[in-house]
Protein backbone atom coordinates (compact mmCIF):
# COMPACT_ATOMS: atom_id res chain seq x y z
CA UNK A 1 0.00 0.00 0.00
CA UNK A 2 1.50 3.32 -1.07
CA UNK A 3 1.76 6.00 1.58
CA UNK A 4 1.54 9.75 0.99
CA UNK A 5 1.70 12.80 3.21
CA UNK A 6 -1.33 14.45 1.62
CA UNK A 7 -4.02 12.96 -0.63
CA UNK A 8 -6.21 15.46 -2.45
CA UNK A 9 -9.60 14.12 -3.54
CA UNK A 10 -10.82 16.03 -6.60
CA UNK A 11 -8.89 17.54 -9.52
CA UNK A 12 -10.93 20.65 -10.18
CA UNK A 13 -9.74 24.18 -9.37
CA UNK A 14 -9.87 23.58 -5.61
CA UNK A 15 -7.98 20.29 -5.67
CA UNK A 16 -5.38 21.52 -8.17
CA UNK A 17 -4.61 24.57 -6.02
CA UNK A 18 -4.46 22.42 -2.87
CA UNK A 19 -2.15 19.86 -4.48
CA UNK A 20 0.22 22.57 -5.71
CA UNK A 21 0.36 24.39 -2.39
CA UNK A 22 0.84 21.14 -0.46
CA UNK A 23 3.63 20.08 -2.86
CA UNK A 24 5.33 23.47 -2.44
CA UNK A 25 5.69 22.72 1.29
CA UNK A 26 7.91 19.79 0.32
CA UNK A 27 5.62 16.84 1.06
CA UNK A 28 4.52 13.80 -0.96
CA UNK A 29 1.16 14.47 -2.61
CA UNK A 30 -1.33 12.35 -4.56
CA UNK A 31 -4.28 13.87 -6.41
CA UNK A 32 -7.24 11.66 -7.29
CA UNK A 33 -9.71 12.62 -10.02
CA UNK A 34 -12.69 10.59 -11.22
CA UNK A 35 -12.77 12.01 -14.76
CA UNK A 36 -10.27 11.40 -17.56
CA UNK A 37 -9.11 15.03 -17.62
CA UNK A 38 -8.25 17.43 -14.81
CA UNK A 39 -10.07 20.74 -14.43
CA UNK A 40 -13.35 19.71 -12.87
CA UNK A 41 -16.53 21.51 -13.82
CA UNK A 42 -14.55 24.33 -15.46
CA UNK A 43 -14.09 22.14 -18.56
CA UNK A 44 -17.72 22.70 -19.50
CA UNK A 45 -17.99 26.33 -18.33
CA UNK A 46 -16.94 27.77 -21.67
CA UNK A 47 -18.23 31.30 -20.89
CA UNK A 48 -15.84 33.98 -19.65
CA UNK A 49 -15.65 35.92 -16.41
CA UNK A 50 -13.23 33.60 -14.60
CA UNK A 51 -9.99 34.90 -13.12
CA UNK A 52 -10.79 38.61 -12.87
CA UNK A 53 -9.47 38.65 -9.32
CA UNK A 54 -6.83 35.92 -9.52
CA UNK A 55 -5.23 36.86 -12.86
CA UNK A 56 -6.77 40.24 -13.71
CA UNK A 57 -8.08 38.68 -16.92
CA UNK A 58 -11.51 37.61 -18.14
CA UNK A 59 -10.92 33.94 -18.96
CA UNK A 60 -13.24 31.12 -19.92
CA UNK A 61 -13.55 28.17 -17.53
CA UNK A 62 -11.28 25.86 -19.57
CA UNK A 63 -8.62 28.58 -19.80
CA UNK A 64 -8.67 29.14 -16.02
CA UNK A 65 -8.43 25.40 -15.49
CA UNK A 66 -5.51 25.22 -17.94
CA UNK A 67 -3.53 27.72 -15.84
CA UNK A 68 -3.79 25.47 -12.81
CA UNK A 69 -3.30 22.24 -14.73
CA UNK A 70 -0.05 23.72 -16.07
CA UNK A 71 1.08 24.64 -12.53
CA UNK A 72 0.15 21.13 -11.41
CA UNK A 73 1.93 19.33 -14.25
CA UNK A 74 5.15 21.31 -14.01
CA UNK A 75 5.50 20.24 -10.38
CA UNK A 76 5.30 16.56 -11.42
CA UNK A 77 2.81 15.80 -8.67
CA UNK A 78 1.46 12.25 -8.82
CA UNK A 79 -2.14 11.98 -9.98
CA UNK A 80 -4.56 9.20 -10.76
CA UNK A 81 -7.34 10.03 -13.23
CA UNK A 82 -10.41 7.91 -14.05
CA UNK A 83 -9.98 6.92 -10.42
CA UNK A 84 -12.77 6.88 -7.85
CA UNK A 85 -12.54 6.73 -4.06
CA UNK A 86 -14.91 3.94 -3.02
CA UNK A 87 -14.08 3.92 0.68
CA UNK A 88 -12.48 6.36 3.10
CA UNK A 89 -11.45 5.29 6.59
CA UNK A 90 -9.53 6.81 9.47
CA UNK A 91 -7.35 4.23 11.15
CA UNK A 92 -5.69 5.79 14.19
CA UNK A 93 -3.96 8.87 12.82
CA UNK A 94 -3.81 7.65 9.22
CA UNK A 95 -6.36 7.82 6.43
CA UNK A 96 -6.88 4.78 4.25
CA UNK A 97 -8.57 5.10 0.87
CA UNK A 98 -9.82 2.30 -1.38
CA UNK A 99 -9.61 3.32 -5.03
CA UNK A 100 -11.01 1.82 -8.22
CA UNK A 101 -9.45 2.66 -11.58
CA UNK A 102 -8.25 1.03 -14.78
CA UNK A 103 -5.63 -0.66 -12.60
CA UNK A 104 -8.34 -2.40 -10.62
CA UNK A 105 -8.78 -1.90 -6.89
CA UNK A 106 -5.97 -0.53 -4.72
CA UNK A 107 -5.52 1.00 -1.28
CA UNK A 108 -3.50 4.10 -0.46
CA UNK A 109 -2.90 5.91 2.81
CA UNK A 110 -1.87 9.34 4.04
CA UNK A 111 -1.45 11.51 7.14
CA UNK A 112 -3.89 14.07 5.87
CA UNK A 113 -6.50 14.46 3.13
CA UNK A 114 -8.00 17.41 1.34
CA UNK A 115 -11.64 17.03 0.33
CA UNK A 116 -12.04 19.00 -2.90
CA UNK A 117 -15.07 17.11 -4.14
CA UNK A 118 -17.06 20.06 -5.41
CA UNK A 119 -20.84 20.14 -5.46
CA UNK A 120 -23.82 18.61 -7.22
CA UNK A 121 -27.03 20.07 -8.58
CA UNK A 122 -30.41 19.86 -6.88
CA UNK A 123 -32.77 17.70 -8.96
CA UNK A 124 -36.44 17.78 -9.99
CA UNK A 125 -37.24 15.18 -7.34
CA UNK A 126 -35.99 17.55 -4.65
CA UNK A 127 -38.20 20.44 -5.75
CA UNK A 128 -41.50 18.58 -5.86
CA UNK A 129 -42.27 18.61 -9.57
CA UNK A 130 -45.10 16.20 -10.24
CA UNK A 131 -46.16 14.42 -13.41
CA UNK A 132 -44.69 11.91 -15.82
CA UNK A 133 -41.00 11.09 -16.41
CA UNK A 134 -40.38 12.09 -20.00
CA UNK A 135 -37.01 12.82 -21.57
CA UNK A 136 -36.28 16.54 -21.65
CA UNK A 137 -35.93 17.37 -17.95
CA UNK A 138 -32.30 18.38 -17.41
CA UNK A 139 -30.38 20.10 -14.71
CA UNK A 140 -28.61 23.17 -16.15
CA UNK A 141 -25.24 21.48 -15.66
CA UNK A 142 -26.37 18.43 -17.59
CA UNK A 143 -27.67 20.67 -20.40
CA UNK A 144 -24.31 22.44 -20.33
CA UNK A 145 -22.40 19.16 -20.60
CA UNK A 146 -24.55 18.03 -23.54
CA UNK A 147 -24.14 21.33 -25.38
CA UNK A 148 -20.51 22.18 -24.70
CA UNK A 149 -18.80 18.78 -24.44
CA UNK A 150 -21.03 16.36 -26.35
CA UNK A 151 -21.97 18.91 -29.00
CA UNK A 152 -25.69 18.17 -28.97
CA UNK A 153 -28.47 20.71 -28.50
CA UNK A 154 -30.76 19.46 -25.71
CA UNK A 155 -33.70 21.67 -26.60
CA UNK A 156 -35.34 23.82 -29.25
CA UNK A 157 -37.89 25.45 -26.93
CA UNK A 158 -37.44 25.42 -23.17
CA UNK A 159 -38.45 26.75 -19.80
CA UNK A 160 -35.77 27.36 -17.16
CA UNK A 161 -36.70 26.90 -13.52
CA UNK A 162 -34.49 28.78 -11.09
CA UNK A 163 -32.51 31.96 -11.61
CA UNK A 164 -29.24 30.49 -10.30
CA UNK A 165 -26.13 31.34 -12.29
CA UNK A 166 -25.96 28.08 -14.22
CA UNK A 167 -29.54 28.57 -15.44
CA UNK A 168 -28.79 32.14 -16.50
CA UNK A 169 -25.61 31.09 -18.29
CA UNK A 170 -27.50 28.32 -20.10
CA UNK A 171 -30.34 30.71 -21.03
CA UNK A 172 -27.74 32.67 -22.98
CA UNK A 173 -25.89 29.63 -24.34
CA UNK A 174 -29.02 27.95 -25.65
CA UNK A 175 -30.26 31.22 -27.18
CA UNK A 176 -26.92 31.66 -28.97
CA UNK A 177 -27.33 28.18 -30.45
CA UNK A 178 -30.80 28.99 -31.77
CA UNK A 179 -33.05 27.55 -29.08
CA UNK A 180 -36.02 29.52 -27.82
CA UNK A 181 -35.80 30.15 -24.08
CA UNK A 182 -39.38 30.99 -23.16
CA UNK A 183 -38.52 32.35 -19.75
CA UNK A 184 -36.68 31.92 -16.48
CA UNK A 185 -38.98 31.21 -13.55
CA UNK A 186 -37.83 31.83 -9.99
CA UNK A 187 -39.79 30.74 -6.90
CA UNK A 188 -38.22 33.40 -4.70
CA UNK A 189 -39.13 37.06 -5.00
CA UNK A 190 -35.54 38.05 -5.83
CA UNK A 191 -33.14 36.47 -8.36
CA UNK A 192 -30.66 33.83 -7.17
CA UNK A 193 -27.80 34.52 -9.56
CA UNK A 194 -25.21 37.28 -9.84
CA UNK A 195 -26.62 40.66 -10.89
CA UNK A 196 -24.29 40.89 -13.86
CA UNK A 197 -25.62 37.56 -15.14
CA UNK A 198 -29.23 38.81 -15.03
CA UNK A 199 -28.08 41.62 -17.32
CA UNK A 200 -25.68 39.87 -19.67
CA UNK A 201 -27.64 36.62 -19.97
CA UNK A 202 -31.30 37.63 -19.77
CA UNK A 203 -31.71 41.35 -20.44
CA UNK A 204 -29.26 41.29 -23.35
CA UNK A 205 -31.39 38.63 -25.08
CA UNK A 206 -34.84 39.81 -23.95
CA UNK A 207 -35.42 36.59 -22.03
CA UNK A 208 -38.11 37.29 -19.42
CA UNK A 209 -37.48 36.65 -15.73
CA UNK A 210 -40.61 35.77 -13.75
CA UNK A 211 -40.27 35.98 -9.98
CA UNK A 212 -42.46 34.22 -7.41
CA UNK A 213 -43.37 31.51 -9.89
CA UNK A 214 -42.49 27.83 -10.05
CA UNK A 215 -43.02 24.72 -12.16
CA UNK A 216 -45.47 22.35 -10.50
CA UNK A 217 -46.01 19.64 -13.11
CA UNK A 218 -44.55 18.19 -16.30
CA UNK A 219 -46.45 16.60 -19.18
CA UNK A 220 -45.40 14.20 -21.90
CA UNK A 221 -44.83 10.47 -22.26
CA UNK A 222 -41.58 9.83 -24.12
CA UNK A 223 -40.61 13.49 -24.46
CA UNK A 224 -41.59 16.55 -22.48
CA UNK A 225 -44.49 18.37 -24.13
CA UNK A 226 -45.42 21.04 -21.63
CA UNK A 227 -44.95 22.29 -18.07
CA UNK A 228 -47.42 23.78 -15.62
CA UNK A 229 -46.34 27.05 -13.99
CA UNK A 230 -47.96 28.47 -10.84
CA UNK A 231 -47.44 31.61 -8.83
CA UNK A 232 -46.17 31.06 -5.29
CA UNK A 233 -46.67 32.81 -1.98
CA UNK A 234 -43.99 34.12 0.43
CA UNK A 235 -43.36 30.56 1.63
CA UNK A 236 -42.82 29.47 -2.00
CA UNK A 237 -46.02 27.40 -1.92
CA UNK A 238 -48.08 27.26 -5.16
CA UNK A 239 -51.22 29.37 -5.18
CA UNK A 240 -54.24 27.45 -6.46
CA UNK A 241 -55.90 28.94 -9.51
CA UNK A 242 -52.76 30.62 -10.87
CA UNK A 243 -51.69 27.68 -13.04
CA UNK A 244 -50.77 28.16 -16.70
CA UNK A 245 -49.53 25.58 -19.21
CA UNK A 246 -46.50 26.31 -21.35
CA UNK A 247 -45.61 24.06 -24.30
CA UNK A 248 -41.93 23.23 -24.49
CA UNK A 249 -39.58 20.33 -25.18
CA UNK A 250 -37.28 20.81 -22.20
CA UNK A 251 -37.34 21.94 -18.61
CA UNK A 252 -33.93 23.13 -17.44
CA UNK A 253 -33.46 23.14 -13.68
CA UNK A 254 -31.17 25.61 -11.93
CA UNK A 255 -32.47 25.21 -8.40
CA UNK A 256 -29.36 25.16 -6.28
CA UNK A 257 -26.05 23.47 -5.69
CA UNK A 258 -25.27 21.18 -2.80
CA UNK A 259 -21.70 20.47 -1.65
CA UNK A 260 -20.78 16.85 -2.36
CA UNK A 261 -19.78 15.37 0.98
CA UNK A 262 -20.69 11.69 0.94
CA UNK A 263 -17.06 10.77 1.62
CA UNK A 264 -16.87 13.25 4.49
CA UNK A 265 -20.07 11.91 6.00
CA UNK A 266 -18.84 8.34 5.66
CA UNK A 267 -16.20 9.05 8.30
CA UNK A 268 -18.56 11.05 10.46
CA UNK A 269 -17.32 14.53 9.55
CA UNK A 270 -19.77 17.06 10.94
CA UNK A 271 -21.45 19.30 8.36
CA UNK A 272 -22.75 22.85 8.81
CA UNK A 273 -26.49 23.17 8.09
CA UNK A 274 -25.98 26.59 6.54
CA UNK A 275 -23.21 25.73 4.08
CA UNK A 276 -23.98 21.98 3.73
CA UNK A 277 -20.21 21.62 3.86
CA UNK A 278 -17.97 20.46 6.74
CA UNK A 279 -17.59 22.58 9.85
CA UNK A 280 -14.02 23.95 9.61
CA UNK A 281 -11.52 26.06 11.47
CA UNK A 282 -9.50 28.91 9.96
CA UNK A 283 -6.95 26.44 8.58
CA UNK A 284 -9.86 24.73 6.75
CA UNK A 285 -9.41 21.60 8.85
CA UNK A 286 -12.70 19.80 9.52
CA UNK A 287 -13.62 18.43 12.93
CA UNK A 288 -11.92 15.19 11.89
CA UNK A 289 -8.22 15.72 12.57
CA UNK A 290 -6.21 15.59 9.37
CA UNK A 291 -9.20 16.04 7.03
CA UNK A 292 -9.17 19.42 5.30
CA UNK A 293 -11.76 20.84 2.90
CA UNK A 294 -11.80 23.48 0.18
CA UNK A 295 -13.70 24.77 -2.84
CA UNK A 296 -17.37 24.07 -3.43
CA UNK A 297 -17.30 21.04 -1.11
CA UNK A 298 -16.80 23.50 1.74
CA UNK A 299 -19.45 25.99 0.63
CA UNK A 300 -20.84 26.97 -2.76
CA UNK A 301 -18.78 29.81 -4.20
CA UNK A 302 -19.70 32.39 -6.85
CA UNK A 303 -16.15 33.03 -8.02
CA UNK A 304 -13.59 30.38 -8.86
CA UNK A 305 -10.88 32.82 -7.76
CA UNK A 306 -11.94 32.23 -4.14
CA UNK A 307 -12.14 28.48 -4.75
CA UNK A 308 -8.44 28.55 -5.69
CA UNK A 309 -7.65 30.66 -2.64
CA UNK A 310 -9.32 28.14 -0.33
CA UNK A 311 -7.39 25.36 -2.06
CA UNK A 312 -4.12 27.20 -1.35
CA UNK A 313 -5.02 27.43 2.35
CA UNK A 314 -6.23 23.84 2.73
CA UNK A 315 -3.28 22.36 0.84
CA UNK A 316 -0.66 24.29 2.75
CA UNK A 317 -2.21 23.41 6.09
CA UNK A 318 -2.70 19.77 5.16
CA UNK A 319 1.02 19.61 4.32
CA UNK A 320 1.90 20.92 7.76
CA UNK A 321 -0.60 18.73 9.55
CA UNK A 322 0.52 17.49 12.94
CA UNK A 323 -1.76 15.86 15.45
CA UNK A 324 -1.29 18.74 17.85
CA UNK A 325 -4.35 19.16 20.01
CA UNK A 326 -6.70 21.92 18.88
CA UNK A 327 -8.45 24.33 21.19
CA UNK A 328 -11.59 25.16 19.22
CA UNK A 329 -14.02 27.98 19.91
CA UNK A 330 -17.19 28.72 17.94
CA UNK A 331 -17.93 31.60 15.60
CA UNK A 332 -21.68 31.92 16.07
CA UNK A 333 -23.85 33.64 13.47
CA UNK A 334 -26.71 36.04 14.05
CA UNK A 335 -30.05 36.09 12.27
CA UNK A 336 -28.97 38.12 9.23
CA UNK A 337 -26.10 35.76 8.39
CA UNK A 338 -27.05 32.79 6.19
CA UNK A 339 -23.63 31.26 6.72
CA UNK A 340 -20.10 32.13 7.81
CA UNK A 341 -16.92 30.18 7.07
CA UNK A 342 -14.90 29.22 9.11
CA UNK A 343 -17.24 28.08 11.85
CA UNK A 344 -14.48 27.53 14.43
CA UNK A 345 -11.19 29.08 15.51
CA UNK A 346 -8.35 26.94 16.82
CA UNK A 347 -6.61 29.01 19.51
CA UNK A 348 -3.46 26.91 19.04
CA UNK A 349 -3.10 27.94 15.38
CA UNK A 350 -1.96 31.15 13.67
CA UNK A 351 -5.11 33.20 13.03
CA UNK A 352 -3.54 36.59 12.35
CA UNK A 353 -5.07 36.81 8.87
CA UNK A 354 -8.14 34.63 8.47
CA UNK A 355 -9.99 34.69 5.17
CA UNK A 356 -13.70 34.41 5.89
CA UNK A 357 -16.57 33.85 3.46
CA UNK A 358 -20.16 34.73 4.22
CA UNK A 359 -23.63 35.29 2.79
CA UNK A 360 -26.51 37.35 4.14
CA UNK A 361 -29.90 35.73 4.53
CA UNK A 362 -31.84 38.31 2.53
CA UNK A 363 -31.06 41.49 0.53
CA UNK A 364 -29.88 44.24 2.87
CA UNK A 365 -29.17 47.87 2.04
CA UNK A 366 -26.84 50.05 4.10
CA UNK A 367 -25.59 47.49 6.60
CA UNK A 368 -22.62 46.79 8.86
CA UNK A 369 -20.96 43.44 9.44
CA UNK A 370 -19.59 43.05 12.97
CA UNK A 371 -17.56 40.33 14.64
CA UNK A 372 -17.65 40.50 18.43
CA UNK A 373 -15.68 38.87 21.18
CA UNK A 374 -17.95 39.24 24.18
CA UNK A 375 -18.99 42.90 24.16
CA UNK A 376 -15.94 44.08 22.18
CA UNK A 377 -16.28 44.61 18.44
CA UNK A 378 -13.08 43.20 16.93
CA UNK A 379 -14.01 43.70 13.26
CA UNK A 380 -16.44 45.98 11.50
CA UNK A 381 -17.19 46.61 7.82
CA UNK A 382 -19.85 48.71 6.15
CA UNK A 383 -21.60 47.59 2.99
CA UNK A 384 -23.75 49.76 0.72
CA UNK A 385 -25.74 46.61 -0.03
CA UNK A 386 -25.51 42.87 0.47
CA UNK A 387 -27.32 40.22 -1.57
CA UNK A 388 -27.54 36.49 -0.82
CA UNK A 389 -26.35 35.49 -4.32
CA UNK A 390 -23.23 37.63 -3.89
CA UNK A 391 -20.88 36.04 -1.38
CA UNK A 392 -18.66 38.39 0.60
CA UNK A 393 -15.05 37.75 1.50
CA UNK A 394 -13.24 39.45 4.35
CA UNK A 395 -9.77 39.07 5.86
CA UNK A 396 -9.77 39.33 9.65
CA UNK A 397 -7.26 39.23 12.48
CA UNK A 398 -8.63 36.59 14.83
CA UNK A 399 -5.42 36.00 16.78
CA UNK A 400 -5.58 35.32 20.52
CA UNK A 401 -4.32 38.86 21.17
CA UNK A 402 -7.26 40.24 19.21
CA UNK A 403 -10.03 37.95 20.47
CA UNK A 404 -8.92 37.87 24.10
CA UNK A 405 -10.33 35.22 26.40
CA UNK A 406 -13.76 34.79 24.85
CA UNK A 407 -15.12 31.25 24.61
CA UNK A 408 -17.00 32.11 21.39
CA UNK A 409 -17.11 34.83 18.76
CA UNK A 410 -20.29 36.31 17.35
CA UNK A 411 -20.87 37.63 13.85
CA UNK A 412 -23.93 39.46 12.59
CA UNK A 413 -25.03 42.04 10.04
CA UNK A 414 -26.91 45.08 11.29
CA UNK A 415 -28.94 47.31 9.01
CA UNK A 416 -28.02 50.96 9.69
CA UNK A 417 -30.91 53.30 10.36
CA UNK B 1 -30.80 60.02 -16.68
CA UNK B 2 -30.16 56.36 -17.44
CA UNK B 3 -29.41 53.63 -14.98
CA UNK B 4 -27.60 50.46 -15.89
CA UNK B 5 -25.62 47.67 -14.27
CA UNK B 6 -21.95 47.34 -15.18
CA UNK B 7 -20.98 43.81 -16.17
CA UNK B 8 -17.20 44.24 -16.27
CA UNK B 9 -16.45 42.73 -12.86
CA UNK B 10 -18.23 40.95 -9.98
CA UNK B 11 -18.97 44.27 -8.25
CA UNK B 12 -21.89 44.88 -10.66
CA UNK B 13 -22.00 48.62 -9.86
CA UNK B 14 -25.24 50.40 -10.66
CA UNK B 15 -24.20 53.22 -12.96
CA UNK B 16 -26.07 56.51 -13.34
CA UNK B 17 -25.54 58.20 -16.67
CA UNK B 18 -26.42 61.79 -17.50
CA UNK B 19 -26.13 63.05 -21.05
CA UNK B 20 -25.50 66.80 -20.96
CA UNK B 21 -26.95 69.20 -23.55
CA UNK B 22 -23.58 69.38 -25.31
CA UNK B 23 -23.54 65.59 -25.69
CA UNK B 24 -21.03 65.03 -22.88
CA UNK B 25 -21.68 61.83 -20.94
CA UNK B 26 -21.30 61.93 -17.14
CA UNK B 27 -21.11 58.66 -15.24
CA UNK B 28 -21.48 58.10 -11.51
CA UNK B 29 -21.88 55.06 -9.27
CA UNK B 30 -18.79 53.36 -10.68
CA UNK B 31 -16.15 52.02 -8.32
CA UNK B 32 -13.42 52.08 -10.99
CA UNK B 33 -12.62 53.72 -14.31
CA UNK B 34 -13.66 50.67 -16.34
CA UNK B 35 -17.25 51.47 -15.42
CA UNK B 36 -17.00 54.84 -17.16
CA UNK B 37 -15.78 53.24 -20.39
CA UNK B 38 -18.48 50.57 -20.14
CA UNK B 39 -21.22 53.18 -19.66
CA UNK B 40 -20.02 55.29 -22.60
CA UNK B 41 -19.86 52.21 -24.85
CA UNK B 42 -23.32 51.06 -23.79
CA UNK B 43 -24.81 54.31 -24.97
CA UNK B 44 -22.93 54.63 -28.23
CA UNK B 45 -21.68 51.22 -29.34
CA UNK B 46 -22.47 48.38 -26.94
CA UNK B 47 -19.93 45.57 -27.07
CA UNK B 48 -19.92 42.04 -25.72
CA UNK B 49 -17.80 38.91 -25.62
CA UNK B 50 -19.31 35.58 -26.64
CA UNK B 51 -18.19 32.00 -26.13
CA UNK B 52 -19.36 29.00 -28.09
CA UNK B 53 -18.11 25.73 -29.57
CA UNK B 54 -17.02 24.66 -33.06
CA UNK B 55 -17.77 21.29 -34.54
CA UNK B 56 -14.77 19.00 -35.13
CA UNK B 57 -14.16 15.77 -37.03
CA UNK B 58 -12.50 14.21 -33.96
CA UNK B 59 -14.35 11.59 -31.94
CA UNK B 60 -12.41 12.41 -28.76
CA UNK B 61 -13.84 15.94 -28.88
CA UNK B 62 -16.91 16.39 -31.11
CA UNK B 63 -16.88 20.13 -30.29
CA UNK B 64 -14.10 22.47 -29.19
CA UNK B 65 -14.80 25.47 -26.95
CA UNK B 66 -13.96 28.84 -28.50
CA UNK B 67 -14.44 32.51 -27.70
CA UNK B 68 -13.91 35.88 -29.31
CA UNK B 69 -10.40 37.28 -28.69
CA UNK B 70 -11.84 40.72 -27.88
CA UNK B 71 -15.24 42.39 -27.62
CA UNK B 72 -17.52 42.55 -30.66
CA UNK B 73 -20.48 44.86 -31.30
CA UNK B 74 -23.57 43.54 -29.52
CA UNK B 75 -25.50 43.86 -32.79
CA UNK B 76 -23.15 41.38 -34.48
CA UNK B 77 -23.52 38.57 -31.94
CA UNK B 78 -25.75 36.34 -34.06
CA UNK B 79 -23.81 37.00 -37.27
CA UNK B 80 -20.63 35.88 -35.51
CA UNK B 81 -22.46 32.81 -34.14
CA UNK B 82 -23.48 31.89 -37.69
CA UNK B 83 -19.85 32.10 -38.79
CA UNK B 84 -18.69 29.95 -35.84
CA UNK B 85 -21.35 27.36 -36.65
CA UNK B 86 -20.21 27.17 -40.27
CA UNK B 87 -16.80 25.80 -39.24
CA UNK B 88 -15.82 22.16 -38.99
CA UNK B 89 -12.36 21.83 -37.49
CA UNK B 90 -10.17 19.30 -39.27
CA UNK B 91 -6.83 20.19 -37.63
CA UNK B 92 -5.88 19.55 -34.02
CA UNK B 93 -5.35 23.01 -32.59
CA UNK B 94 -4.50 24.01 -29.03
CA UNK B 95 -5.61 26.58 -26.50
CA UNK B 96 -5.21 30.16 -27.74
CA UNK B 97 -4.87 29.19 -31.40
CA UNK B 98 -6.99 30.87 -34.05
CA UNK B 99 -10.02 29.11 -35.49
CA UNK B 100 -11.32 32.03 -37.54
CA UNK B 101 -9.08 35.02 -38.22
CA UNK B 102 -10.64 38.52 -38.25
CA UNK B 103 -14.22 37.22 -38.12
CA UNK B 104 -16.58 39.29 -40.31
CA UNK B 105 -13.80 41.89 -40.63
CA UNK B 106 -14.41 43.00 -37.05
CA UNK B 107 -10.69 42.89 -36.17
CA UNK B 108 -11.38 40.09 -33.70
CA UNK B 109 -10.42 36.41 -33.93
CA UNK B 110 -12.23 33.31 -32.80
CA UNK B 111 -9.76 31.42 -30.60
CA UNK B 112 -9.75 27.96 -29.03
CA UNK B 113 -10.08 27.93 -25.25
CA UNK B 114 -9.28 24.29 -24.52
CA UNK B 115 -6.39 22.02 -25.43
CA UNK B 116 -8.39 18.80 -25.50
CA UNK B 117 -7.44 18.17 -29.14
CA UNK B 118 -3.70 18.44 -28.50
CA UNK B 119 -3.40 16.52 -25.22
CA UNK B 120 -1.97 13.08 -25.97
Amino acid sequence: MTRYDVIVIGGGPAGLAAACSAHDEGVKVLLIEREARLGGILKQCIHDGFGLIRFGEKLSGPEYAARYVEEFKKRNIESKTLCFVTRLEKKGEEFELALVSRNGVETVSSSSIVLATGCRERTAKQVNIHGTRPAGVYTAGAAQLLTNICGVLPTKRCVILGSGDIGLIMARRLTLEGAEVLGVYEAKSTPSGLTRNIHQCLNDYNIPLHLSKTVTRVFGERRLEAVEIASVDERMQPIAGTEEIIECDALILSVGLIPENELAESIGIKLDGGTKGPVCDAQLQTLCDGAYCCGNALHVNDLVDYVSESGDVAGKNAAHHSNKKRELIDIKSGGNVAYFVPQKIDRNADNGAVTCYLRCREPLDGCTLRIKSGETTIFEKRFAFMRPPEMERICVDLSNEKIGGADALFVDIEVSK
Amino acid sequence: MKELVCIVCPNSCTLHIETAANGEINVSGNRCKRGIDFAKDELTDPKRTISSTVKTVFSDAPVLPVRVSAEIPKSKIFDVMKKINSVTLTRRIGIGETVIENVLGLGVDIIATDSILTEN
